[in-house]
């Protein structure tokens, strides 16, 4: 056996290869899918000599496209990097208080402080970050079961805690403004997207989403034991807060924008695991690339399936569990509990 | 030959106000000889491998490895000097034997850095030494409790470091991988890496060590030259059951002593 014959694995490399080209060719489809001016698809030569068609696609989908890339490829970044971390495939950003915490951040802040976008963005992350750093000291001064449930039990304990919070936030709300802006968080959804939440939201999801990409081999050293993950040079505490900090900003940052979109950072780690395999150095891209995709994919159909808008993350979730169910039945989780 | 690992009046504790779990031990662990660290279970033994490894800060006393004190060391520079084979390791992803060894090599690379060709051909040649190379490509969590052990002393191969901890290595090992580990581990001392390993089977220190640390309740009963060390009367103390040191062909065998059983 030749060393040449194991590392390059080029099946990996093509499957990244025809990902990314995937996800161009989602995003290209998506510019002419829609239900305006004409349902389902946009002739391309409408595109450039239709005024209303051109601004349409120019002001309100490419924004729009925009985001449900980074909130795809955040979400699933976001889930990969917990999944390792946290030394098991059970958790996501929503497993965990993070997604919670953000809805009853950004709550707070329609009631009380401001709608405006960076306000909102601002107390999602904090209440994004607390809500994680709750769920993680819960589960370590537990005082039963293996760290796979405790993790698991503290998030579920954190979740339900803000999510009553976010429902004292509704009782207390000014029905006919606040309300509906709360309601909104909790079903999820990318109407309204514009260019300047572009501007708002990039500046966190880039930046974010490159460290955990540039650090993506750590992971696979950060999800073994600490002393073992010490042994090997790396500081455990300090590099696990690096990318958990960027995990989180990400979440929270598209969280702001879309709200509650569930499943996507649990079912797509799973889904390149299963076709990469563990090693994060190809998991990572292939997950980005993944939840791009479905997020892409999902957001076209929310926006044009019927002509009023259905919820994005009643979508994802349909689909997340239902390939969640396939992947369970085609082969077994490792888990131990 | 000089020392490689010095600890001096080394006492550590979990909390001040909590007793030592390891109380003032002294001694210098020459280079290139294998040392083992033998005692009951509970004595303390890994949490001593786990102070020199720098994973634990002492209470009071210091370790220096090359006559460098410890926390001098960066952290990457320390893992070039010492490499970790810990008990038992609960692997959580299905990475593959040669994925999972290519994990060594993190010390030579930068917080950003992926493993390159040359890191890939050194994983490689440590899955040869070991014998594994034709499990590379299994899933690691597929292999049996002792193909891991050996998977994760091939991944302390290739961190190519001067010094080698092992906590209870041969715990899930049969006879035929007990033995490739005893060749391993002479090969490595031989070319004067320092290994100190800790166990609770007198057997494996006879066939192993050279030197040998007798621990009970944090405390060193005694440590030197294994022939020095190894009588019945220190034996028994530190496994506070009488003991005996019998030769076979021509080298120490351990028994416990049945008189010691009358009446129990």
């Amino acid at each position: 056996m030749t060393t040449t014959a194991l590392r390059p694995r080029p099946a990996v490399w093509t499957l990244l290869a025809g990902l990314g080209v995937a996800l161009v060719l989602v995003l290209a489809l998506s510019i002419f899918f829609g239900r305006y001016p004409v349902p389902y698809w946009i002739p391309p030569d409408l595109l450039l000599t239709d005024d209303m068609a051109q601004r349409l696609v120019l002001g309100l989908r490419l924004p729009r496209l925009i985001v449900a890339l980074a909130l795809g490829m955040s979400l699933a970044a976001a889930g990969t990097v917990m999944q390792m971390i946290f030394r098991n495939p059970l958790v996501e950003p929503g497993f965990l208080g993070v997604t919670q915490g953000a809805a009853f951040g950004a709550a707070l802040s329609i009631l009380y402080f401001s709608s405006s976008l960076l306000v909102v963005q601002g107390l999602a992350t904090v209440f994004a970050l607390l809500g994680l750093a709750f769920s993680y000291t819960l589960a370590r001064h537990m005082r039963f079961g293996g760290w796979v449930l405790r993790l698991v039990l503290a998030g579920i304990a954190v979740s339900a805690l803000f999510s009553s919070g976010v429902g004292v936030l509704k009782y207390l709300a000014d029905p006919l403004t606040q309300l509906p802006e709360i309601t909104f968080w909790l079903l999820g959804g990318l109407w309204g997207v514009t260019w300047r939440d572009v501007v708002i939201v990039l500046p966190v999801v880039l930046p974010g989403l490159a460290i955990v990409y540039l650090m993506r081999w750590r992971l696979n050293l950060l999800s073994l034991n600490d002393e073992t993950a010490f042994s090997l040079g790396t500081a455990p505490g300090r590099e696990r807060t690096i990318l958990l900090v960027a995990a989180v900003a990400t979440t929270a940052a598209v969280t702001a924008i879309a709200g509650i979109v569930g499943w996507v950072g649990l079912i797509v780690p799973h889904l390149a695991r299963r076709l990469t395999g563990a090693n994060a150095q190809h998991t990572l891209p292939a997950a980005m690339l993944i939840g791009g995709i479905f997020a892409v994919i999902c957001d076209d159909l929310a926006r044009a399936l019927l002509p009023g808008e259905i919820p994005l993350g009643i979508l994802t979730a349909l689909f997340g569990a239902l390939l969640f169910m396939v992947l369970m039945l085609r082969s077994t989780l490792k888990v131990k509990a | 030959m000089s020392a490689v690992i010095t600890l001096s009046h080394l006492r550590f504790g979990y909390t001040v106000d909590r007793p030592d779990v390891l109380g003032d031990l002294s001694m210098a662990i020459p280079g290139g000889t294998i040392t083992a660290i033998l005692g009951p279970n509970g004595a303390g033994k890994t949490t001593l491998l786990h102070l020199i490894l720098g994973l634990l800060t002492p209470l009071g006393g210091e370790v220096q490895i090359a006559g460098r004190p410890l926390p001098t060391y960066g952290r990457r520079e320390l893992s070039r000097q010492i490499a970790l084979v810990p008990q038992a390791e609960h692997i959580p992803f299905d990475f593959s034997v040669l994925e999972y060894v290519l994990l060594g090599r993190s010390p030579y690379l930068g917080m950003l850095e992926m493993p390159g060709e040359a890191d890939y051909r050194v994983a490689q040649t440590a899955l040869e030494t070991l014998g594994l190379a034709a499990l590379a490509t299994r899933p690691v969590t597929e292999l049996s409790g002792g193909e891991r052990q050996m998977a994760a002393l091939a991944r302390a191969l290739a961190q190519e470091a001067h010094i080698l901890l092992l906590d209870e290595p041969t715990s899930h090992l049969d006879l035929s991988n007990k033995g490739r580990l005893l060749q391993t581990l002479q090969l490595l001392a031989g070319r004067g890496v320092t290994i100190v390993f800790t166990t609770h089977d007198p057997e494996m220190a006879v066939l192993a060590a050279h030197y040998l640390v007798l621990m009970r309740r944090g405390q060193v009963i005694d440590s030197g030259p294994l022939e020095a060390v190894l009588t019945a009367d220190r034996l028994s103390a530190t496994y506070g059951a009488a003991v005996r040191v019998e030769r076979i062909a021509d080298r120490p065998v351990v028994l416990l002593d049945p008189s010691s059983l009358d009446g129990s």
